[in-house]
């Protein structure tokens, strides 16, 4: 028995830091269950994987194959099954990423484990195996127990500190046996050299407000102050002003930062949705009566293109 | 060429989200129930695009739900769907609902399966790899663009911080995200032919339920916006790093 975490490889063969998140959360799970934590890498990696031992995990299963060079959903998952078996890996643990979420459904329906996707507790595993999760885009959360022997979990991004302790990790080979790919990867086209907004712990992010493309200098300067992603609303993105992978919300993407700051955003319902994991929000808007205040902890009425430059400075001041 | 677009009803995205039977079960009393957005704006539109650009191309719908999903299943039709199959089934988990889904996919056999990256309710993200794994497909999932050449789809897909482009031969399962297709409203022609055309009811086959949902909960209320002046932007900066501790 064993809690088996999947460590999810950048392209420039780094770990993402999401996958940091779970090693550390999946060894605390294997602390509660009085089991090893082991992990699985399936990319080529760059990084010393003996190190990830300081985040809890005894033993790494490498796997090293042609095959999995690039992402591919149906390889990917028949490598981690056969691993999963052959270590008797009793929890599955994944980012809630976008591989994670490829991942984990296609591992459930094979291996006929049960899936808490988005869980951003520990479970519960003293009576039964409870996981707690988001629900309705932000507005509830809901426990959900898994009923089957094997267990699958992802975790959200942001929702688990990475806890950096002591040890390495024994490293060793491992065979599987994998079909080709049946997706070619064409092309990787790295639209931010930053911080993934996914995984970013601070956001800054630009609504209507802003009037204009042209204008986003200034939220791209406090995003730098505070080294931010820059994120934008459903109308920005519509209208072009900024790519679709910026749009956060209920149709966009669902973030959860340490620290949102919204500017020039009226805070529409849909944009919560996307929106409402974060910890702090923080709000800038000169409409006093806008919604964002309601959901805000700290806010600023005021005009934006007057309050974010001095806000960058002061930032810029205060790092000094 | 056969598309099949898994729709599910979700509630309204303004609905009041609140819990019954001691927080066991979703208060649906006013709920105003929907297509799940990202089924509709992206999933089927996608699919009704590369129908206009293939007068062949037939497009099923699948639900899986009770008689309420009827009226959210004649809106699809209206938008551009031909027929649809309704699996009789509620209260199941994705695995349930990912299993009916296969069953009527090997039962007529498709080229594209298109469906959201998720429900706005359970938010997921799980159906459509579930899916792909019980028909033994390839899956693309948070697909932003979808392009056909005969038989072979070029995929773009979201990945952290940008995109990977893919290419893959029919038969796919797709997840649709943002960057798909535009929203579009059913017109009166749609809905008037919407009427007739088939919607089938079928009961469901056995799945086991994996998980179950034991309790909901609403988060903590919070405590209000703390307001601070626009020309004192050093005290939201204090805040920010004494009080919130985020900087």
């Amino acid at each position: 028995m064993s809690v088996l975490i999947f460590i999810d490889i950048n392209e420039e063969g780094t770990v993402k830091k999401t996958s940091l998140e779970a090693l550390t959360y999946g060894s605390k799970l294997a602390q509660q269950l009085s089991v090893p934590a082991e992990g699985v890498v399936l990319a080529p990696v760059t990084e010393d994987l003996a190190a990830l031992g300081k985040y809890g995990v005894t033993t790494i299963h490498q796997v090293q194959q042609e095959a999995l060079k690039h992402f591919d959903a149906q390889a990917y998952s028949s490598a981690i099954a056969q691993v999963a078996e052959k270590t008797g890996a009793t929890v599955l643990v994944f980012s809630n990423n976008t591989d994670g979420k490829a991942l984990a459904p296609r591992l459930s329906a094979r291996l006929k484990a049960g899936l808490v996707s988005g869980a951003v507790a520990l479970p519960e595993a003293g009576a039964g195996f409870t996981v707690k999760k988001s629900v309705f885009s932000g507005k509830a959360f809901a426990n959900i127990k898994i009923n089957t022997p094997v267990k699958i979990i992802t975790l959200n991004p942001n929702a688990f500190p990475v806890e950096p302790g002591e040890g390495a990790a024994n490293v060793v080979p491992a065979e599987v046996s994998v079909s080709a790919p049946k997706v070619k990867v064409v092309s990787v086209n790295r639209q931010t050299a930053d911080v993934p907004l996914a995984e970013a712990e601070r956001v800054v992010s630009g609504g209507r407000g802003m009037k204009g493309p042209e204008n986003w200098g200034i939220l791209e300067d406090l995003a730098a102050a505070l080294n931010a992603a820059l994120a934008c609303s459903r109308p920005v993105a519509d209208a072009h002003w900024r790519p679709h992978n910026e749009h956060v919300g209920q149709t966009g993407g669902a973030i959860a930062p340490n620290l949102y700051v919204a500017v020039g955003i009226s805070g529409a319902i849909q944009h919560l949705a996307g929106v409402n994991r974060s910890k702090v929000i923080v709000v800038i808007n000169k409409d006093p009566e806008a919604p964002f205040f309601k959901a805000a902890d700290y806010g600023i009425v005021g005009d934006l293109f007057e309050v974010v430059p001095k806000l960058t400075e002061a930032i810029k001041q205060f790092k000094s | 060429m056969k598309i099949l677009v898994c729709i599910s009803k979700t509630p309204d995205t303004t609905a009041k989200i609140a819990f019954t039977d001691n927080n066991t079960k979703f208060d649906t009393a006013g709920v105003q129930w929907i297509i799940n957005p990202n089924d509709e704006y992206y999933a089927l539109v996608r699919a009704i695009e590369l129908k206009e650009a293939d007068a062949s191309a037939v497009i099923h719908l699948v639900n899986v739900g009770g008689a309420e999903s009827d009226a959210i299943i004649r809106k699809a039709l209206a938008l551009g769907g031909d027929e649809a199959i309704r699996v009789n089934a509620e209260n199941l988990d994705s695995f349930g609902i990912a299993s009916q889904i296969a069953h009527v996919a090997k039962e007529n056999g498709y080229d594209l399966i298109f469906l959201g990256k998720e429900t706005i309710d359970y938010n997921g993200s799980s159906v459509g790899g579930m899916v792909a794994e019980l028909l033994d497909l390839p899956y693309i999932s948070l697909a932003t663009k979808f392009e056909l050449n005969g038989t072979t789809a070029t995929v773009t897909r979201e990945i952290e911080g940008g995109e990977e482009i893919c290419e893959v031969q029919l038969p796919v399962v797709v997840s649709c995200n943002k960057g798909m297709a535009e929203q579009r409203i059913p017109n009166m022609r749609g809905i008037m032919a919407a009427r007739t055309k088939p919607l089938k009811v079928v009961e469901p086959v056995a799945a086991d339920a994996l998980t179950e949902i034991e309790t909901f909960a609403l988060p903590p209320a919070k405590a209000g916006v703390k307001l601070v002046e626009p020309d004192n932007v050093q005290e939201l900066v204090r805040l920010l790093h004494e009080e919130a501790k985020v900087i």
